[in-house]
């Protein structure tokens, strides 16, 4: 009789737990690592007692194409640390709930919705890296790249991989960061001259850094982040922020418009850029939102924040659907991988 | 609705209760195929013909895909690998049938259960075992001379591996049902062996050699799993979709991708519709069932061909085991067993699994379920009209639509405001109906060949005896087909613990099955634990297979005494 209670209660989707019900259980969608749901669920649960985090996370990718394709009934109430390309897009669609956080004005120009009340607040940047295999390199005499630039040394020809942009939001991002530094024919140029030393466009962002610290290649470009979880387990891996302006994203927090726990929802928008939320994003990324807070993460250089090129996000956003296509155009009908 | 119905009895024919039954049974099992298979997928297919702002587009978005460079590449490309990839399986999967069905070689329960292996982990488990040999750093890389595994080879041997059991399932059953007649005929007429084979045994076959070729087909188009991972950029129409809708969000085109993916799918089903027109009854009631006598010369070579294939097979879930063990592949290969610690590396943990397993138990109860009665109910019901045709049409879509798409439809449709099975959303049970209806097609033909096997006059005998036709159904139907009924439910469970493609968009926060969590760790630069997960998937099912051998063999004594 009890399993066929658990039968029903799995049925229809009720864990029998208890004291959730006090608490408001928020559902929030999420692109943040694994590694950081359970640190940023118990700070937010810590500092607001009456509220429970239950996370939805995958791939930047699945979770906005999860997210618009909810459009017409919402299922998440907010999202914390996702793409802030993906939110201005949610926010083109008008699915984004207008609220300034309390403390939102402090929070760095570029690093927040411009508008009033704001519809988003970033929470931290994270930035297209080199991931570079140290043994690979010993073993086919591959230089130490500081620059883009030296990617495009011959040494390298098959060597690289990077996301392809149409399906990766890191691709992308490597892009815009190239368009940004170089402008936009002198990124076309440069991708064009870096295609022949490309082995494979991957569809995921993260594969061309799991894949350079499995050796399968010499350097991946991806994103910082991912680096540190590799080298852990052993990875011989070094992350390589070039010096000649990388491209930035934002990783962002908002309310989704239609939610059931809109006061919830808010409190954890305040939470999210409080001063010990920004420590807690310290402890992974080398550059916050909120200016004055020291960020723990190690390895980083200190010159990290001027390599950055200054990125202007919505106009960036604007014109999304041509540069991919154009990209698509250039490079995705090459197909035969080269050996 | 009694209403309607009493208002329309006077103007027709009385029926019996046991055609009531049945042709209500027939509205119901429309009313499922309708509900869960053809809205949703109408809803997120409609889209192909709208505006991103919800307008009409007409055939707009065709056209500008038909000017995308890139389409007529990956059409061509998804064609000529999954050609390549059939042309490759069919001959094997058609020798190692031979062998298990007409030649004496020893220890066939146990190539017949090596066979399925790759059935029974997420097919992330091959492809990281591929990398672990075929790599840039691979054990085995010198075999490729130079090659690279990345694009069309690693495409194309990972598609081998998968579709494997497939082929070999379907030549098994063709093969296993032979008329001992013909071959004696034969004989006696003094045609030699090379003959035989040719005008008896390949005839005979010929259904499920175009059964199987398509079925391989059809896998190899539709799956984005083993291109995304192994392919590189190589394109293919399915990684256009998956380029399209978590790329670029662009439903619409990933509509128009889906509708361009069903025309290879829609072709291949054709085709195995006039097969299967072509076969005329092989199998009479008087045929003699063939048993095959030991023969040295044919036995010996093909008992190598399964040694080989078995092998194969072994070492590549094998390596995948021995993955799961390492720290890190290639840099550090000591052994360790903190990989399966889950909840280091994903929070769900092994909560994850023991979801999956509760998912995949409750998919193979209700689905078998709801799979044989509809089957049973389109074979036996009234066959009147176009609505049974639509039915079993209807039953073999599925195989035909691609993961990603099933999963976006069910987002689409079951997350409409209006739709009052709204309910459903978020929780294990559109998880459940979701795996049913994208395993639906094969499951329903397994039940549709034993119901077949079936001679109608059952039901004759019980109507004639005033039996009702469920009394029938329960104590005549289910127990002679109880080994197609075990063979569906543990198929839906296998498929229901492996698949990952339409689930990654219907998951919950508290409803994370293990496939998605072996790949949300593998995209974490967490390879060893992603094959952690998969080896404890694989035991799962391994373990769920093992029962079914068991269990038939039990069932088998008690209820199968009648085909011998």
């Amino acid at each position: 009789m009890r399993r066929l209670a658990l039968l029903a209660c799995a049925l229809i989707g009720f864990a029998p737990v208890a004291e959730a019900q006090q608490r408001t259980r928020l559902t929030v969608y999420t692109a943040l690592e694994n590694e950081q749901l359970a640190p940023f669920k118990q700070a937010a649960e810590a500092a607001l007692r009456d509220i429970e985090i239950a996370w939805v996370r995958d791939s930047t990718g699945i979770i906005t194409a999860r997210l618009i394709a909810e459009r017409q009934n919402p299922r998440a109430d907010a999202v914390w640390g996702l793409s802030v390309f993906s939110l201005l897009q949610m926010e083109a669609l008008e699915m984004l709930e207008p609220y300034t956080p309390r403390g939102a004005e402090a929070l760095r120009a570029n690093m927040r919705s411009e508008r009033s009340p704001m519809t988003w607040t970033g929470m931290d940047a994270f930035v297209s890296a080199i991931c570079f295999n140290t043994v690979v390199a010993q073993q086919r005499n591959l230089p130490r790249p500081t620059t883009w630039n030296d990617l495009l040394n011959p040494a390298f020809r098959g060597q690289v991989v990077m996301p392809n942009p149409n399906s990766s939001g890191t691709g992308f991002l490597t892009m815009a960061g190239w368009i940004g530094a170089r402008g936009e024919a002198g990124a076309w140029d440069y991708m064009t001259r870096l295609h022949d030393n490309i082995q494979v466009y991957t569809h995921s962002g993260s594969a061309p850094c799991n894949n350079a610290a499995r050796g399968e290649f010499g350097v991946g470009i991806s994103f910082d982040m991912r680096s540190v979880t590799l080298r852990n387990q052993g990875a011989p891996i070094e992350i390589i922020v070039p010096t000649d302006g990388v491209g930035f994203d934002l990783e962002a927090t908002a309310i989704l418009r239609g939610t059931r726990n809109l006061a919830a929802a808010q409190r954890l928008a305040d939470f999210a850029v409080s001063r010990p939320a920004m420590e807690l994003y310290g402890r992974f990324y080398a550059l916050l939102a909120l200016p004055g807070v020291e960020p723990t993460v190690r390895n980083y250089p200190a010159d990290f924040a001027e390599r950055l090129v200054s990125a202007d996000f919505r106009t960036i956003a604007t014109q999304r659907d041509r540069l991919l296509r154009e990209w698509a155009g250039r490079f995705d009908g090459k197909s035969a991988p080269r050996n | 609705m009694p209403d309607a119905v009493l208002a329309a009895a006077p103007s027709r024919p009385r029926l019996s209760l046991d055609q009531q039954v049945m042709s209500w049974g027939l509205w119901l099992a429309l009313a499922f195929l309708l509900a869960f298979l053809a809205l949703p997928l109408g809803t997120l297919l409609l889209r192909a013909f709208e505006t991103p702002e919800g307008g009409f587009a007409g055939l707009a978005n065709f056209r500008t895909y038909a000017t995308t460079p890139a389409l007529l590449v990956a059409a061509w490309n998804s064609v000529w690998t999954a050609a390549l990839s059939a042309v490759i399986v069919v001959p094997l999967a058609f020798g190692y049938a031979y062998a298990l069905t007409r030649a004496c070689i020893p220890a066939r329960p146990l190539f017949r259960a090596v066979m399925m292996l790759p059935l029974l982990a997420p097919s992330l488990l091959p492809a990281l075992a591929l990398i672990y040999l075929f790599g840039n750093q691979g054990m085995l890389r010198g075999l490729l001379m130079g090659g690279s595994i990345y694009g069309p080879a690693g495409i194309v041997a990972a598609q081998v591996f998968y579709c494997f059991p497939a082929a070999a399932l379907i030549l098994a059953v063709a093969l296993s049902t032979a008329d001992a007649r013909l071959y004696e005929a034969a004989a006696a007429l003094r045609a030699s062996r090379a003959r035989i084979f040719l005008t008896v045994t390949l005839p005979g076959a010929r259904y499920g050699l175009v059964s199987a070729f398509v079925v391989v087909f059809t896998l190899v188009v539709t799956d984005f799993g083993i291109p995304k991972v192994i392919g590189g950029q190589f394109p293919v129409l399915a990684t256009d979709v998956y380029k399209q809708v978590v790329g670029l969000q662009d439903f619409n085109m990933g509509a128009v991708v889906g509708i361009v993916l069903l025309v290879p799918a829609v072709a291949a089903f054709l085709l195995d519709r006039w097969a299967s027109r072509q076969r005329s009854a092989t199998m009479s009631g008087r045929a003699v069932p063939l048993r095959p006598a030991p023969r040295a010369a044919r036995d010996r070579p093909l008992l190598a061909l399964c040694l080989v294939v078995a092998a194969v097979l072994v070492g590549i879930v094998g390596v995948a085991a021995w993955g799961s063990l390492i720290r890190f592949w290639p840099y550090n290969l000591s052994l360790t067993l903190d990989n399966y610690g889950f909840s280091r590396f994903d929070a769900a943990g092994w909560q994850a699994v023991w979801l999956s397993v509760r998912m995949a138990g409750l998919a193979a109860v209700l689905g078998t379920a709801i799979i044989f009665v509809v089957a049973y109910v389109l074979e036996r019901g009234p066959q009147k009209g176009q609505l049974p045709g639509l039915g079993r049409f209807a039953a073999t879509v599925p195989l035909a639509v691609p993961g990603l798409v099933l999963g976006l439809a069910y987002v689409l449709f079951f997350n409409h405001p209006a739709n009052p099975l709204g309910v459903l959303y978020g929780t294990l049970a559109i998880l459940v109906l979701n795996s049913i209806v994208h395993f639906y097609t094969v499951g329903h033909l397994t039940a549709v060949t034993a119901i077949r096997q079936l001679d109608p006059e059952f039901e004759s005998v019980g109507a004639s005896m005033r039996v009702p036709v469920w009394v029938t159904f329960g104590r005549v139907t289910v127990p002679m087909c109880l080994p197609a009924i075990l063979e569906i439910a543990i198929y839906l469970f296998v498929t229901a613990m492996t698949t990952v493609s339409a689930v990654i968009f219907l998951y919950g926060p508290d409803t994370k099955p293990a496939s998605v969590a072996m790949l949300h760790m593998d995209e974490a630069g967490q390879a060893s634990a992603a094959a952690a997960m998969g080896v404890v998937i694989l035991g799962i099912t391994t373990a769920a297979k093992l029962a079914q051998l068991v269990l038939g063999a039990l069932l088998g004594r008690a209820t199968q005494a009648w085909r011998r």
